[in-house]
């Protein structure tokens, strides 16, 4: 190839785990008894269901619209009866249940029905709309909602259009197996990326370990009408992380806090690309993706999986094992554990990775930092993780920010590279959430201090007010009196009453301020942990309060 | 369990095992050329510190296993041991070895902690608290009339205060205390060089010895147990500061080949300018702290009150390191070269 490549800094080389997963044919998965379609499976605001329980719903129907710009829809993978709406288990490490729409599916799969797209003669806004209600989201593991990626404003003009084939992550093989089938589809779906962004330069980025696909694409390209460079890039981890590979083919790195875009370059994932042409010559949602199925199973392969098919089903199928120590939605490197292997294949699902003993041996202790500087070697955005690490741990936030904490990828090379194992990207993530914690906090403070001057300029002003009036009328009485001078004991009698009742009120306050709890007298620790609690307690109160749109007036 | 879910099979055991297998070429070289003592004073070194560091680790509550088998300590036990004289007495061993372990690396929290090298932080104490007793440095073996047998040295190294005679039938002034000795009594350095002890580059056996730890050094690098920046930077420092002085008065300087053939430079700069624990951490810092530490051996050794500069030079630097590591941050990816300058927006 005559292009010259750059290299960015870093980076590793994992076994790579591919030839388990990728030698086998491709078959659709089984149709599931049920199907679990959360409304939320791209970055943005979750779809709003549009169905209703009980109601009967084809293949490709829409059943969850999308909601505002940064939005996609989602559809019924196949034909069957809404048996549910609510909250069920998804696939996210945190293991909380999200909003899902299940389906108990007929066995027909039946469509909707579907057409082309004639999207050459559609308004570039139109296409773009059409795209978000088929669902189209990132299917490289980010499920951004392609139809905003797609749209390049009027001061974001696309002139390069980089098609990731890169997959650097170990054990997963969908994309390459993907472009060694589908090539020809994938270059169309780039068409109409070429067509929306108007991009003049389209560049195919695969890595060498993928001859097969490198050939299967770069034939399909010479049949097309316009320029598709397909390059050969090195093989390592995270070469495939989009800011690397922009790195790789045009040696310009995205800015800081800024997008691909500001530098005029645009990232897709090949099976982006697939369900694009998917979707406009044929009319399709995305309701189905490809899947690697691997690690401890008996026959690893790749699967068309429709999404919502619970993630046991395809372990089943390609032949579970004993032994099994959990499940990975990904690759070993960035992947995160399921809850429950129950859980449904999603959009971003790329990879079902199951963990055993021998293949993932649980992570040996950690040690104290060295300061051996092999993650700084090996970082991809030139960190420096012992001192992020350093900072991190001491709770020292500041200071791991100025050290560029929010430029971490989360890519785990550090992580892999330390001699002594410490679970370095753990501790950024940490940090990252508590910044955010503390900022959200702060936000929630200010608020609520606003809201209470607010309230303390309210009373005052009714006090005054109050006060004014109370004198007022008091003139007005004392006139009155001085007029008549037989009621003259009174004023006395009122004044002596208001004293009584004022001191009262005071004793009433002082008590409520130090009203006994049963937990005086605690050791020091119990003590300390009852506060924490509270502390707690009382961030959570005031998160709670504090409202979801900022233009609520206080 | 966070991601990722594998792990190179690097250990902190794994790396400093290499150290200790890089350290052989030099020991065997050692053995070779100045007779066994050095066996002994690595033993006895080897054993301090394990039990030095098992006490530590017991009295601060940390659990003995993970941190006896890092092999750190020994690391540590090795390289004070190969930078003290062969036949150093034995209580002299022992109180470095305990001062490098106790004080350097446990008092300042322990692996990972230290700011100082442990090793050249007992070395230090040593050489000024006893600096007679450490110049028992046995002479080239073919330099000598009777070699020393295992078991003689030991009776040196254990044997106490020996009659002076039968001592310096055995020891030797180094070849930078001889140049030191005879600049100091107004001998220019082209005289002091035709006494027996000096050989093509360095000292004669020293100048081997320091090329068995160039080779050990070189198979650190090779296998990235070490980045390159420090040793080179190190020897670089040395060369043009030993060069620069010798090119103006070639009388009065020894030859940057002389200063760079010295065992103390090759060990210090591939194994103890490279600990990661106390020295810098950036690129450019590496190169900064590298060549500092070369520049203030020179420096040290011609106007210092010591023979040899490596090790304080070390210390030296590592004091240094925060201020270098802060001015030496590398360029993060996708942020500007000047760093916290927003462009306007
Ligand atoms: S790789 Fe691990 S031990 Fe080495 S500097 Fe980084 S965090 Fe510290
Ligand atoms: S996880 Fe972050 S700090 Fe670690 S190597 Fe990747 S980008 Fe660098």
């Amino acid at each position: 190839m005559s292009r010259t490549l750059f290299s960015f800094k870093g980076g590793v080389h994992p076994p790579g785990h591919k030839a388990e997963s990728n030698t086998r044919p491709v078959h659709a998965a089984p149709l599931p008894k049920k199907l679990v379609i959360p409304l939320r499976q791209h970055i943005g605001t979750p779809a709003k269901p549009v169905v209703e329980v009980g109601e009967r719903v084809l293949k490709g129907q829409l059943i969850g619209a999308a909601d505002g710009y940064i939005s996609a829809a989602v559809h019924a993978s196949s034909s069957g009866v809404v048996s549910a709406i609510g909250p069920a288990v998804v696939p996210h490490a945190s293991g909380l249940p999200d909003e899902c729409i299940t389906i108990e599916t007929d066995g027909r799969d039946e469509w909707i029905a579907h057409a082309p797209l004639d999207y050459r003669t559609m308004t570039p806004a139109d296409l773009r709309l059409r795209l978000r209600d088929l669902g189209l989201a990132g299917l490289g593991g980010a499920v951004f909602p392609s139809a905003v990626k797609l749209d390049p404003g009027a001061t974001h003009p696309c002139p390069t259009l980089i098609v990731n084939g890169g997959e650097c992550e170990p054990w997963i093989t969908c994309d390459d197996v993907l472009m060694r089938t589908h090539a020809d589809d994938i270059l169309q779906g780039v068409a109409v990326m070429r067509h929306l962004l108007g991009s003049t330069e389209i560049l195919v980025g695969i890595e060498d370990n993928k001859p097969e696909a490198l050939d299967s694409m770069r034939s399909a390209a010479a049949k097309l009408d316009f320029a598709v460079e397909v390059v050969a890039v090195p093989a390592i981890y995270p070469g495939g992380g989009a800011k690397q590979l922009i790195e790789t083919l045009t040696g310009k790195q995205v800015p800081s806090g800024k997008l691909s875009t500001d530098i005029g370059i645009q990232v897709f994932n090949v099976g982006t690309a697939h369900a694009l042409a998917r979707a406009v010559h044929h009319g399709e949602p995305l309701i189905s993706r490809l899947v690697t199925v691997t690690g401890h199973v008996l026959r690893p392969q790749n699967v068309e999986v429709l999404i919502g098919t619970p993630m046991h089903a395809l372990i089943t199928l390609a032949g579970d094992r004993e032994g099994t120590t959990g499940v990975l939605m990904g690759g070993p490197m960035m992947g995160m554990p399921m809850p429950d292997p129950e859980v449904p294949v999603v959009k971003a699902t790329n990879c079902i990775l199951v963990q055993s003993n021998e293949l993932f041996p649980p992570l040996p202790k950690a040690l104290p930092c060295i300061r051996c500087t092999r993650c700084a070697d090996a970082c991809p955005a030139v960190l420096q993780p012992q001192e992020l690490f350093r900072f991190a741990k001491a709770g020292d936030f500041g200071r791991a920010q100025e050290y560029s904490l929010f430029d971490c990828i989360e890519c785990g090379c550090c992580s892999y590279v330390c001699p002594s194992h410490i679970p370095l990207v753990d501790f950024y993530r940490y940090a990252k959430s508590e910044i955010w914690a503390r900022e959200k906090e702060k936000r929630a403070s200010d608020l609520a201090r606003e809201r209470h001057e607010f309230r303390q300029f309210r009373l005052e002003r009714e006090k005054k007010e109050k006060a004014e009036k109370l004198a007022a009328k008091a003139q007005a009485k004392r006139a009155e009196l001085a007029a008549d001078p037989s009621a003259s004991g009174a004023p006395d009698a009122d004044a002596k009453k208001a004293l009584i009742a004022a001191a009262l009120a005071r004793a009433q306050a002082k008590k409520a301020g130090v009203e006994p709890k049963n937990v005086d007298h605690l050791p020091p620790d119990k003590q300390h942990e009852i506060e924490e609690i509270e502390a707690r307690r009382a961030k959570i109160r005031a998160l709670a309060r504090q409202p979801l749109e900022p233009e609520e007036n206080p | 369990m966070p991601a990722p879910f594998v792990l190179d099979r690097s250990s902190v055991t794994q790396v400093m095992a290499w150290v200790l297998a890089a350290l052989l070429p030099g020991i065997a070289a050692s053995v070779w050329l100045f007779g066994p003592g050095i066996l002994i004073t690595l033993s006895l070194a080897t054993a301090t510190a394990l039990a030095a560091e098992a006490a530590m680790l017991k009295a601060r509550g940390y659990p003995a296993k993970p941190f006896l088998t890092d092999l750190s300590a020994i690391v540590t036990a090795w390289l004070l041991a190969l930078s003290l004289p062969t036949l150093a007495p034995w209580w002299l061993i022992v109180t470095g070895t305990l001062f490098a372990i106790v004080v350097a690396k446990h008092l300042y929290g322990g692996l990972g902690q230290n700011i100082f090298n442990p090793a050249m932080v007992g070395y230090a104490v040593l050489i000024v608290s006893f600096p007679v007793q450490m110049t028992q440095w046995a002479g080239p073996l073919s330099l000598t009339a009777t070699p020393l047998t295992l078991a003689q040295s030991a009776s040196v190294i254990f044997g106490g205060d020996l009659p002076k005679a039968m001592l310096d039938a055995v020891t030797m002034a180094t070849p930078l205390d001889a140049l030191r000795t005879g600049l100091l009594q107004q001998y220019t350095v082209d005289e002091i060089m035709t006494q027996p002890i000096f050989g093509h580059y360095g000292g004669i056996g020293f100048e081997w010895l320091a090329g068995a730890f160039l080779l050990g050094g070189l198979a650190l690098w090779a296998l990235r147990i070490i980045s390159w920046q420090v040793p080179l930077a190190f020897l670089a420092g040395i060369w043009l500061a030993a060069g620069f002085l010798h090119f103006f008065d070639a009388g009065r300087f020894g030859a940057p080949w002389f200063h760079l053939f010295a065992p103390s430079v090759m060990l210090g700069a591939f194994f103890i300018a490279t600990d990661p624990v106390s020295g810098a951490t950036t690129p450019r810092g590496k190169l900064i702290f590298g060549f500092g530490a070369g520049l203030l051996t020179i420096v040290i050794r011609t106007w210092g009150g010591y023979p040899d500069g490596v090790a304080f030079a070390i210390l030296l630097m590592n004091l240094a390191v925060p201020l270098i590591d802060a001015w030496t941050q590398p360029r993060v990816y996708g942020v500007a070269p000047r760093r916290g300058k927003e462009p306007p927006a």
